[in-house]
């Protein structure tokens, strides 16, 4: 797995809020009452939310107390999955899939534009706007490629013009909406040929 | 091709809305207590006749795997683990059963948890899937609602209940052991088989794990036929599946087909041919990136069933194809492909680890015009060592498909690289890890 950096400026202390120890009860229901270690992964889910984004250590170890498990095994599994943000991201986190078949379909001309407009380097808190991004691995949407995970939501079918009208739109904190950006109905055929974009599709 | 009333998946695109009271008139849900009371005997046999193989990759049958769950429940409790972990490059099929057809995958793990004897199910949906995972709860909710889920299950007297946990990007969690290790709340790092989960799973109990698709499709099977099912395709690779087309072809997308249709057909009718024309088809890699990719010589007479890739030296996987054509690189395509290996190897077995960053390396040494002639050796060596020297199938699916564009493209290969030593002089290549791989001699 990918080597992750813990962010060197830690917050001391870390407490769910009152909703969300709710939500805690909810989730601690769904798995055998000997076996709480198994909602060690939505917890840090949870924690992520409430702190911005990102989990501080202080959370970790919150969450190793609350499950009654060793801070360490918390600790690996933050570290194992890489949805787990342990430094701080943007609020706008943009998600890039380069893998081979968005690489097909031309996701180096949006790392291109990525790097132009929001920072030169990966995780990188851009100066205008809140936004940071990064490359990733497939993420499970071939057929639209490429595609952007924007926090929570998938930008499909993209292209240049597209691609840096969202990344605007994001600088300037009204992002546009998800979905395909070819106005086609989700995965099926189109009936036109492609034809924005030049060598690629 | 695959006759209209034939289909499976009818909402594939969400043409006719996917909550609840639309998908009944889908026949989603018709009859499924009378299918549930005709017994476990009653529903394996089917599933056998159908000759249904797991939708997931490794193609195993289903109700032989659902014949190996213990047939009394012990002192254990059994469990339902459904894969929705979809991350393998290519493809992206489950992620439209849990958006729009969320119904047919409930309804089956319903009829799928009384025949293994399990109470509780678990769907484990990758975490990039987030919106995927609240549509499929809202399904689920609905179901609860309707009492086709929770005590007394749609009348059959059997409770049974659903719960989703969300993955966080890990790879390796698509594979069944890691993923019961995952929901366990560790690190996702696969387990030594045997024992199978059947026998010991999830908390050490009963568990069969199912993909989404092959478990989604199961009631239509039932309520029309194992016979049905089975006259589709050709003997062995028998029913319908959905195929994802990607890469560079002028209509991506997700098709429902027969197994066994011709791969030509498929990227023709379905997805409007290859960018440039089929001439400008230069590789397609069936079966998501861990399958090896096949030339196009192979590719014009190629039909996509199980068996017929594996002829081939590849496989169907996941099926989803990738296209390629002469525009692109194919060993940039392929050296991607390893660099996405390396990076979700969970670490565990040596082989993988440090064999998938050296396939990644000597690529990227290749498509930049810096390797040697003795790194393909070395390349095809380290191939080998990984392949079954590993405790999951992971070490396969990372070693294929680099020897898949040896076996296919190695004149491509060899046209890159020059017969200098490598280095003479220390190159400044940061990605280098492993500085002993600069002297010859080691490497």
């Amino acid at each position: 797995m990918s080597v992750k950096k813990i962010h060197d400026d830690q917050p001391k202390e870390f407490k769910f809020s009152e909703e969300n120890l709710k939500k805690v009860e909810q989730i601690l229901k769904k798995y055998p009452e000997k076996n709480k270690k198994s909602a060690v992964m939505p917890l840090l889910y949870l924690a992520q939310r409430q702190n911005d984004n990102w989990i501080p250590l202080a959370a970790m170890k919150y969450i190793a107390k609350h499950l009654a498990m060793p801070y360490i095994s918390v600790y690996e599994v933050a570290t194992f999955y890489t949805m787990y943000n342990l430094a701080p991201v943007g609020k706008h986190f943009i998600q890039v899939c380069t893998t081979t078949p968005c690489l097909l379909r031309g996701a180096d001309k949006i790392v291109k534009l990525c790097k132009e407009n929001i920072s030169p380097n990966e995780n990188e808190i851009s100066k205008k706007g809140n936004c940071s991004w990064m490359e990733v691995e497939c993420l499970g949407a071939c057929v639209s490629a490429p595609m952007v995970q924007i926090n929570d939501d998938y930008y499909e079918d993209l292209d240049e013009k597209s691609t840096k009208e969202i990344l605007i739109s994001l600088i300037n904190d009204k992002p546009l909406k998800p979905g395909s950006y070819r106005g086609r109905k989700n995965t099926s055929p189109e009936k036109v040929p492609i034809s924005n974009g030049e060598k690629h599709a | 091709m695959l006759k209209k009333e034939n289909r499976i998946f009818k909402n594939l695109y969400n043409e006719f809305g996917w909550d609840i009271e639309n998908s009944l008139k889908r026949d989603d849900w018709k009859d499924t207590k009378d299918l549930i009371n005709k017994g476990r005997e009653w529903i394996i046999n089917e599933v056998k006749t159908s000759e249904l193989r797991g939708r997931g990759g490794a193609g195993f049958s289903t109700g032989l795997k659902w014949s190996f769950a213990p047939k009394e429940v012990g002192s254990r409790p059994h469990y339902l683990v459904i894969n929705a972990d979809e991350s393998e490059p290519g493809t992206c099929k489950d992620r439209d059963i849990l958006r729009f057809e969320p119904q047919k995958l409930i309804e089956g793990c319903l009829i799928a948890g009384y025949t293994v004897n399990a109470h509780v199910c678990y769907i484990y949906i990758r975490g990039e899937y987030l919106n995927e995972g609240k549509r499929l709860q809202e399904a689920i909710d609905q179901a609860y609602a309707k009492n086709f889920l929770g005590k007394n299950a749609c009348d059959s007297g059997w409770d049974f209940d659903i719960h989703i946990h969300y993955g966080a990007g890990a790879y390796i969690c698509g594979e069944e052991t890691a993923l019961l290790e995952s929901i366990e709340g560790n690190k996702g790092q696969p387990r030594l088989k045997p024992p199978f989960p059947a026998l010991v799973g999830l908390y050490g109990c009963p568990t069969i794990v199912n993909n989404v698709e092959t478990v989604a499709v199961v009631p239509t099977i039932l309520r029309r036929g194992g016979k049905w099912f089975a006259s589709i395709g050709r003997p062995k690779n028998t029913g319908t599946k959905i195929f994802c087309i990607s890469g560079n072809v002028n209509a991506p997308c997700n098709v429902e087909e027969e197994m066994g249709i011709p791969l030509k057909d498929l990227i023709e009718k379905h997805a409007g041919g290859v960018v440039g024309g089929w001439e400008n088809l230069q590789a397609v890699i069936p079966g998501g990136s861990s399958m090896p990719l096949l030339p196009k010589k192979v590719c014009d007479t190629l039909t996509m069933d199980f068996d017929s890739l594996i002829e081939n030296k590849s496989g169907l996987g996941t099926a989803g194809i990738v296209v390629i054509n002469k525009d692109h690189d194919i060993v940039e395509c392929m050296a991607r492909i390893a660099r996405f290996y390396k990076h979700e190897s969970c670490g565990q077995c040596t082989p993988c680890r440090e064999g998938s960053g050296w396939m990644w390396r000597i690529l990227d040494r290749v498509v930049k015009r810096k390797a040697t002639f003795s790194d393909i050796e070395l390349l095809s060596d380290v191939t080998k060592q990984i392949e079954g020297h590993t405790i999951c199938a992971f070490g396969e699916g990372s070693a294929w498909p680099v020897q898949g564009l040896l076996r296919h493209f190695r004149t491509e290969v060899e046209s890159r690289c020059r017969e200098e030593p490598l280095i003479k002089k220390k190159l400044n290549n940061p990605y280098l890890v492993d500085q002993h791989l600069l002297e010859n001699k080691n490497a």
